[in-house]
């Protein structure tokens, strides 16, 4: 298979994946652009760099930054190839323009995996251009050339020239043949793999203005959305005149909207809630207007959801094989179960989480009759821009979106909601306004991570090894068609491919609330199932738990052939024995005190944890240390992705600990962090991250080490006092962080 | 009859914003000091710690009306001619992921060195209690604190605004992290 032809199988497969998650766009951006010979101080190279005569190096960042680092890392990868000393790189946000920068979004950990082809080219190809440039300045063939630190050298006669200088020159130099542009290999960088600040450290440090919310435009108004309680009713009538007349409010009106609750959709959906809107000259008189405010409701096309009715209608399916739906199946599990030495059942359930992200959804909008311009922070700006001309009956070109920082993303910003209530409130009042939520707004109006439920059962052999394999996966669905985002159990080839005998089934049972991609989706609460339970297993046979699990996965190999993001047995390997190492697996420890093992593939990123826990009397547990062992390929920025691991950490302990959200005739109880804590700063462990170098290309990092936290967690709790966690808050079954 | 209140040094007229607008908003909407965030609204999250006369408190629980000559001290405000020892070692511990919350956990973390320069772990995690950090970059915030009280301590002044490479681009080479 050529270069080429990978490229392309692996962007396509990246796509389908991601299509799965609702989003298709168009794939691949123009590698390269010559945009503008001559500017009177800068040259541009490429639609992502300029070049300054005082030696500033602008690089295009295209993709949303919510806090997973791709600010700092996907311009990294052009500077690498481009030779660029880090020093001189000034990065920008580029445009969301989907003919120079392909589909932007930020979503299943895939900025850095997608983009790694494409922007080594990018700066290969600049690198060209400006060796070609030096060639004809310097009279000496290309060959003879070579680059470092923003210059171009030729070693033989000692004369070197500066990009800044060559800039203009290269930028007319004719776009060289993609394969005529070499790329480096891995032992020749200089920038990737090692720790590097994010572009935005001192800006954020400073409090410049930065975020979606921090956005003003003139003449701007801010706007309060009220939306019903019970999800998806409509506003039949509201003291409108009242509101209207409070000082400082410019006006108050009803948004018809589309009732219902509806599913996450990111691709399709410009639907906007029912609601009312009071405009006002500031954020605060539009949040005390609404204090005011009286809505008469119309709950009929609501959700009628209650949480607690839809975990009794699970427990109900357990067991119920006959009306479940066959996923996948080898061999007779139920006869390998009561040949089996030993044989454990258990069920493993999850409660709806919130997203939570620190910055409240808020977006600018300015549209005219002619003309739109939003600032939003969404992870899918490209689904913004593909569907806010139809919402507003604008041209395309007559429409332009900005991406802005987000102040945390975890998912919640892939849908748009927020954009499309700001826009249509700019049209009508013919004035930019922001739409401002509440926290109180963001926790009622989320697309919740699902609640799930987990059936499973096992058995292990006389040799001690996994023989049967069970598993029924219960989730929530609105359609009876397929389960609402997140409660779908697709291929996933561990454990299965090593079972000889296993089957896999789902049921779904009704739900209306709203769900979507909370961090690492789906895996974020099936992991926690899968390694507690294997972890039970391998105790119910008398083994110990690395052992078993090594075991399990036994000779090195691909789980898929030819495809380098699927499971890789030794990469696996490889993060267990390294967490385990750090963790000293095996010490004795004082009673009351375990350690706790759980391996999770995802994202194509293979991570172990470790973690070592104590309990008390009180089930008060404290997580004092975790260690964590993460393969995800070649590291760009080791300072960005040992953050985002030392921060899926904690949130995955945040989340496990008492993170849940209630619902009542489909409203939901929660509203703010005093009734859904988040972790604070005392209780946060200490984390040692290690990375294995396996030589592959990158894959993602802002997801896949949070699904096996909270199994680690659980199997330290149950090493520490033989009690074992089957559900999600720890704090259902009496355990306190 | 005037209204004013000291931000960040300077004695400011804010007549014109209703009395009972919180601190906050009075910032964020009115006099474009928007490093100070909104997170909650009711106190639990500290995105809008600014300081009162010197000590930590939450923007969205002052109304304005109240604040009639008091000082206010915003992340805005906190570097002099370099930036805040604070501000410094967040940025050389590559604290921020997505950032939203570090201008309360800075002012909240400086507020803490103010009163006593050499914490405690457990004195940091005391006085840090109040910020919460959805990214969960606790454990380099509390390193961050105690690189900056190490700096304090030692009376350094480590970050000079005036050197070119800095002031050239906003990043900066972590080699010296170690």
């Amino acid at each position: 298979m050529s270069a080429k032809e990978m490229k392309a199988r692996f962007h396509r497969r990246q796509f389908l994946q991601f299509s799965g998650l609702g989003l298709a766009l168009t794939a691949g951006g123009q590698v390269m652009q010559v945009v503008a010979a001559d500017h009177s101080d800068t040259s541009t190279l490429s639609a992502y760099i300029t070049v300054g005569r005082d030696g500033l190096i602008t690089i295009g960042a295209p993709n949303p930054e919510v806090g997973q680092g791709v600010n700092t890392s996907l311009p990294m990868i052009i500077a690498e190839e481009l030779d660029a000393a880090w020093r001189d790189v000034q990065v920008v946000n580029t445009p969301v323009d989907a003919a120079h920068y392909g589909a932007q979004f930020a979503g299943g950990s895939l900025s850095v995996p997608m983009r790694w082809d494409e922007l080594r080219q990018v700066g290969a190809t600049a690198r060209a251009m400006l060796l070609q440039a030096a060639s004809a300045e310097m009279g000496v063939p290309p060959a003879e050339l070579s680059t470092l630190d923003s210059r171009v050298i030729h070693e033989a006669s000692g004369r070197s020239l500066s990009y800044s200088e060559l800039a203009h020159g290269a930028s007319e130099v004719p776009l060289p043949d993609a394969d005529s542009v070499a790329l480096k290999s891995a032992e020749q960088y200089r920038l990737l793999g090692k720790r590097i600040t994010n572009a935005s450290a001192a800006a954020i440090a400073q409090g410049e203005s930065l975020f979606g919310i921090d956005v003003q435009v003139p003449n701007m108004v801010y706007a309060s959305y009220v939306k019903c309680p019970h999800i998806g009713g409509r506003p039949v009538s509201a003291n409108l005149d009242e509101i209207k007349a409070q000082r400082g409010v410019i006006d108050a009106f009803i948004l018809e909207g589309e009732p219902g609750p509806y599913q996450f959709d990111i691709r399709n959906s410009i639907k906007v809630s029912p609601g009312v809107a009071i405009v006002a000259r500031d954020t605060w008189t539009a949040m005390r207007a609404r204090k005011l405010l009286k809505v008469r409701w119309n709950t009929e096309p609501a959700s009628g959801d209650d949480s607690e009715q839809i975990a009794a209608a699970a427990k109900a399916a357990v067991g119920r094989l006959e009306q479940a739906t066959m996923i996948s199946s080898a061999g007779d599990a139920n006869q390998a179960l009561l040949d089996a030495k030993t044989h454990s059942r258990a069920f493993y359930s999850a409660d709806f989480v919130s997203h939570a992200q620190l910055e409240p959804q808020s977006c600018v909008a300015q549209v005219t009759a002619q003309s739109a311009e939003v600032w939003t922070s969404s992870q899918t700006p490209s689904a913004v821009d593909q569907l806010l001309p139809g919402l507003l009956s604008l041209p395309a070109e007559a429409v332009t979106i900005h991406s802005v920082r987000g102040g945390g993303g975890f998912g919640r910003r892939l849908s748009n909601e927020y954009v499309y209530e700001a826009a249509l409130i700019s049209q009508r009042v013919g004035l930019p306004v922001k739409v401002q939520w509440s926290r109180e707004d963001d926790m009622a109006f989320d697309y919740f991570r699902s609640a799930l439920y987990l059936d499973m059962e096992g058995g292990v052999s006389d040799e001690g090894r996994l023989a049967a394999w069970k598993l029924h996966v219960i989730a929530g669905s609105s359609d009876k068609e397929e389960a609402n985002y997140g409660g779908t159990y697709r291929e996933r080839d561990f454990p299965e491919k090593r079972v000889p005998n296993y089957n896999i089934a789902t049921t779904l049972i009704p739900s209306q609330t709203p769900t979507g991609a909370w961090r690492a989706p789906f895996s974020n609460i099936y992991a926690f199932a899968e390694q507690s339970f294997l972890c039970e297993l391998a105790a119910a046979a008398g083994r110990d738990y690395r052992d078993f699990l090594l075991d399990l996965l036994g000779e090195d190999e691909w789980f898929k052939d030819g495809d380098r993001n699927a499971l890789n047995t030794a990469r696996a390997k490889g993060v267990i024995n390294a967490a385990c190492a750090a963790a000293q697996w095996g010490r004795s420890l004082p009673e009351g005190r375990g350690l706790g093992l759980a391996f999770f593939f995802s994202h194509a990123g293979h991570v172990a944890e470790v973690a070592e826990v104590s309990v008390d009397a009180d089930k008060r547990l404290i997580v004092h240390d975790v260690w964590v062992a993460a393969d995800v390929g070649q590291v760009i920025n080791l300072s960005g992705v040992e953050n985002q691991i030392e921060g899926s950490v904690v949130d995955g302990l945040s989340a496990m600990a008492d993170q849940r959200i209630t619902i009542r005739e489909g409203r939901i109880q929660e509203t703010n962090f005093d009734t859904y804590p988040l972790l604070r700063m005392p209780k946060a462990p200490k984390i040692h991250v290690q990375m294995l170098a396996s030589g592959y290309s990158p894959t993602g990092a802002g997801e896949p080490a949070l699904p096996p936290l909270a199994p680690a967690v659980g199997n330290a709790v149950f090493a520490a006092c033989g009690e074992r966690i089957r559900e999600l808050p720890i704090s259902k079954a009496g355990f306190m962080v | 009859m005037p209204f004013k209140v000291t931000i960040n040094g300077e004695l400011t007229d804010v007549s014109h914003i209703d009395p009972d607008t919180p601190l906050l908003w009075a910032l964020r909407d009115h006099m474009g000091l928007v490093g100070t965030k909104y997170g909650c609204g009711i106190a639990q999250c500290g995105a809008c710690t600014v300081w009162l006369n010197g000590d930590p408190a939450r923007a969205c629980q002052l109304p304005l009306g109240q604040l009639e000559g008091r000082s206010i001290t915003t992340v805005e405000g906190l570097a002099g001619d370099a930036l805040h020892p604070v501000q410094q070692a967040w940025v050389e511990h590559d604290v921020a992921q997505c950032g939203y919350c570090q201008a309360g956990q800075i002012m909240s973390a400086a507020a803490l060195l103010a009163r006593d320069p050499a914490p405690s772990e457990e004195a940091i995690d005391r006085a840090m209690a109040g910020n919460i950090c959805r990214c969960g970059t606790y454990v380099r915030i509390r390193k961050a604190i105690q690189s900056a009280s190490s700096a304090i301590q030692s009376g350094v002044a480590f970050f000079d605004p005036g050197e070119p490479d800095l002031a050239a681009s906003p990043v900066d080479s972590m080699e010296v992290r170690s």
